[in-house]
């Protein structure tokens, strides 16, 4: 008996200094991805996300590298153990669930709404009573607009982003509503700037707006899921998180809770 | 085949047929009307009248509808705001639709194509008749009420039965200035259902039917017009 827990204790010490000496390894989208991944002239990966991914294998004390892959590439890779963990600006979805595991969220952009600038904020079913709202044909935001606003206000639909901005610019619309990046994008250019402004976020609601994004992994690495849980919360607790997210945003990445 | 939609689509679908046949009705009514006045200025205005139906009729039929679409739905419409006060007008709230933009330019385009239509027709009526007319005494307006007119509608029939129906198969494009007409319908189908064929052939039917339908109409009015040759 002796034996046997002091073999085990010996199996778990073993198998603790074997994932600490053995690197991590990132796979990335092949793509860039800015603010989050794209690489520089001289070929060096860099943006928010490659920032945070460096916080978390200091947090973690391992040796991080990264493997490049086309985006459909990922999943597959994963499981064949071309790398260890999905590291791209991956939604936790229902389906994705079914064949993958997921870390805790790392991100979670907020919808919101934006409208004209002589409009009173707010992005609450009142406030968008009686009003037009331009929405990007079937995206997680109409399905939040079914939910929440349909009752009070009217869905203009619209094939890309770029005509809704044209439409509210113009007056035919109230309110644009979606991802927060996006639109946050669009305040900062020059013709935004000079129409329109902030509405704020629509509360969350994880049934219809998605789970964020975490890091994506195989099913039975419960091991390198728990250390990557922990990472993430550490970094986020250290404040690391938020100096990162400073440099990029100027909102709040993670969202609710 | 996947049909499992189209119960929960079917509201949808019926709004985007209304819209549709809404577009076809005002934009086919008001732009013959509108061409009836363009084809007389052609045949029988003064040089300027002339020249400036020609010109009309040149320049719509000579451009891509779509390109008139949003030259008036981005052009003409972004300079509306800028007219004082006309977002607190009672207008505001029919001037801000797409649907607006896509009746006023099919109706234009429309109309310049009927005109040509009819600039034929007037010219084909035989001029015996007309002077007949006139030798009974009849007034230049009396003449056009009477003969002139009802004789051209008459001869062009066949072809504005045509017209329309190229007039129903334009209205898709009035998608693309986010009126939710029957193809719009089937694009948002597509985009929720991740269903491409299906939503696809069933506005095909639609189509089909308010196609069928166009031609039985304008048969009918056929019937009503007796014509002895």
């Amino acid at each position: 008996m002796k034996a046997l827990s002091l073999l085990v204790a010996g199996a778990v010490l073993l198998a603790s200094t074997f994932t600490a000496q053995a690197e991590v390894r990132f796979g990335i989208m092949n793509e860039a991805y800015p603010p989050f991944f794209a690489k520089d002239a001289a070929g060096k990966w860099n943006g928010w996300e490659i920032d945070l991914m460096n916080a978390v294998c200091e947090e973690m004390k391992e040796k991080c590298s990264i493997v490049e892959l086309s985006w459909d590439g990922l999943i597959p890779a994963l499981q064949a153990k071309k790398f260890d963990v999905i590291w791209s600006s991956m939604s936790i979805t229902d389906e994705r669930l079914k064949t993958i595991d997921f870390t805790k969220k790392y991100y979670n952009t907020p919808s919101k709404l934006i409208g004209p600038k002589d409009q009173k904020p707010g992005a609450t079913a009142d406030a968008v009573k009686g009003k037009t709202i331009g929405i990007q044909v079937s995206t997680i935001q109409s399905d939040y607009y079914k939910k929440y606003f349909a009752k009070d206000a009217k869905e203009q639909t619209y094939q890309t982003l770029d005509e809704a901005f044209q439409d509210l610019a113009n007056g035919r619309i109230d309110y644009v509503f979606g991802d927060s990046i996006a639109l946050a994008e669009f305040l900062k250019s020059d013709f935004g700037k000079g129409c329109c402004a902030d509405m704020g976020n629509v509360v969350d609601d994880p049934a219809v707006l998605g789970f964020g994004v975490g890091g994506g992994l195989r099913k039975d690495d419960t091991a390198l899921k728990a250390k990557l849980d922990a990472a993430i919360q550490a970094v986020r607790a250290s404040g690391k998180y938020d100096a990162i997210s400073k440099k990029y945003f100027d909102f709040d990445i993670y969202g609710a809770k | 085949m996947n049909f499992d939609w189209l119960s929960r689509y079917l509201p949808l679908l019926l709004d985007g047929a209304i819209q549709t046949v809404s577009l076809l009705v005002i934009s086919v009514s008001i732009g013959f009307v509108l061409a009836i006045g363009l084809a007389f200025a052609r045949v029988s205005g003064g040089p300027i009248a002339r020249n400036l139906a020609r010109g009309y009729c040149t320049f719509l039929r000579g451009t891509p509808l779509l390109i008139q679409l949003w030259l008036l739905y981005y052009g003409v419409g972004s300079l509306l705001p800028m007219i004082p006060g006309i977002r607190q007008s009672f207008l505001w709230p029919i001037l801000r639709e797409g649907f607006f933009f896509a009746a006023v330019s099919f109706t234009l385009n429309y109309a310049a194509y009927e005109a040509e239509v009819l600039r034929g027709a007037l010219l084909a009526v035989p001029k015996g008749e007309l002077e007949a007319a006139r030798a009974a005494g009849m007034g230049p307006l009396l003449l056009i009420r009477r003969i002139w007119l009802p004789r051209a509608i008459r001869i062009a029939l066949p072809t504005i039965a045509g017209e329309v129906v190229m007039q129903l198969k334009a209205t898709p494009l009035a998608f693309t200035v986010t009126v939710m007409d029957l193809y719009a319908v089937a694009y948002k189908v597509r985009q929720d259902t991740l269903l491409v064929y299906e939503p696809l052939l069933v506005v095909t039917v639609f189509y089909v039917f308010l196609t069928l339908l166009i031609t039985r109409v304008f048969k009918g009015i056929e019937g009503q017009v007796p014509i002895r040759r």
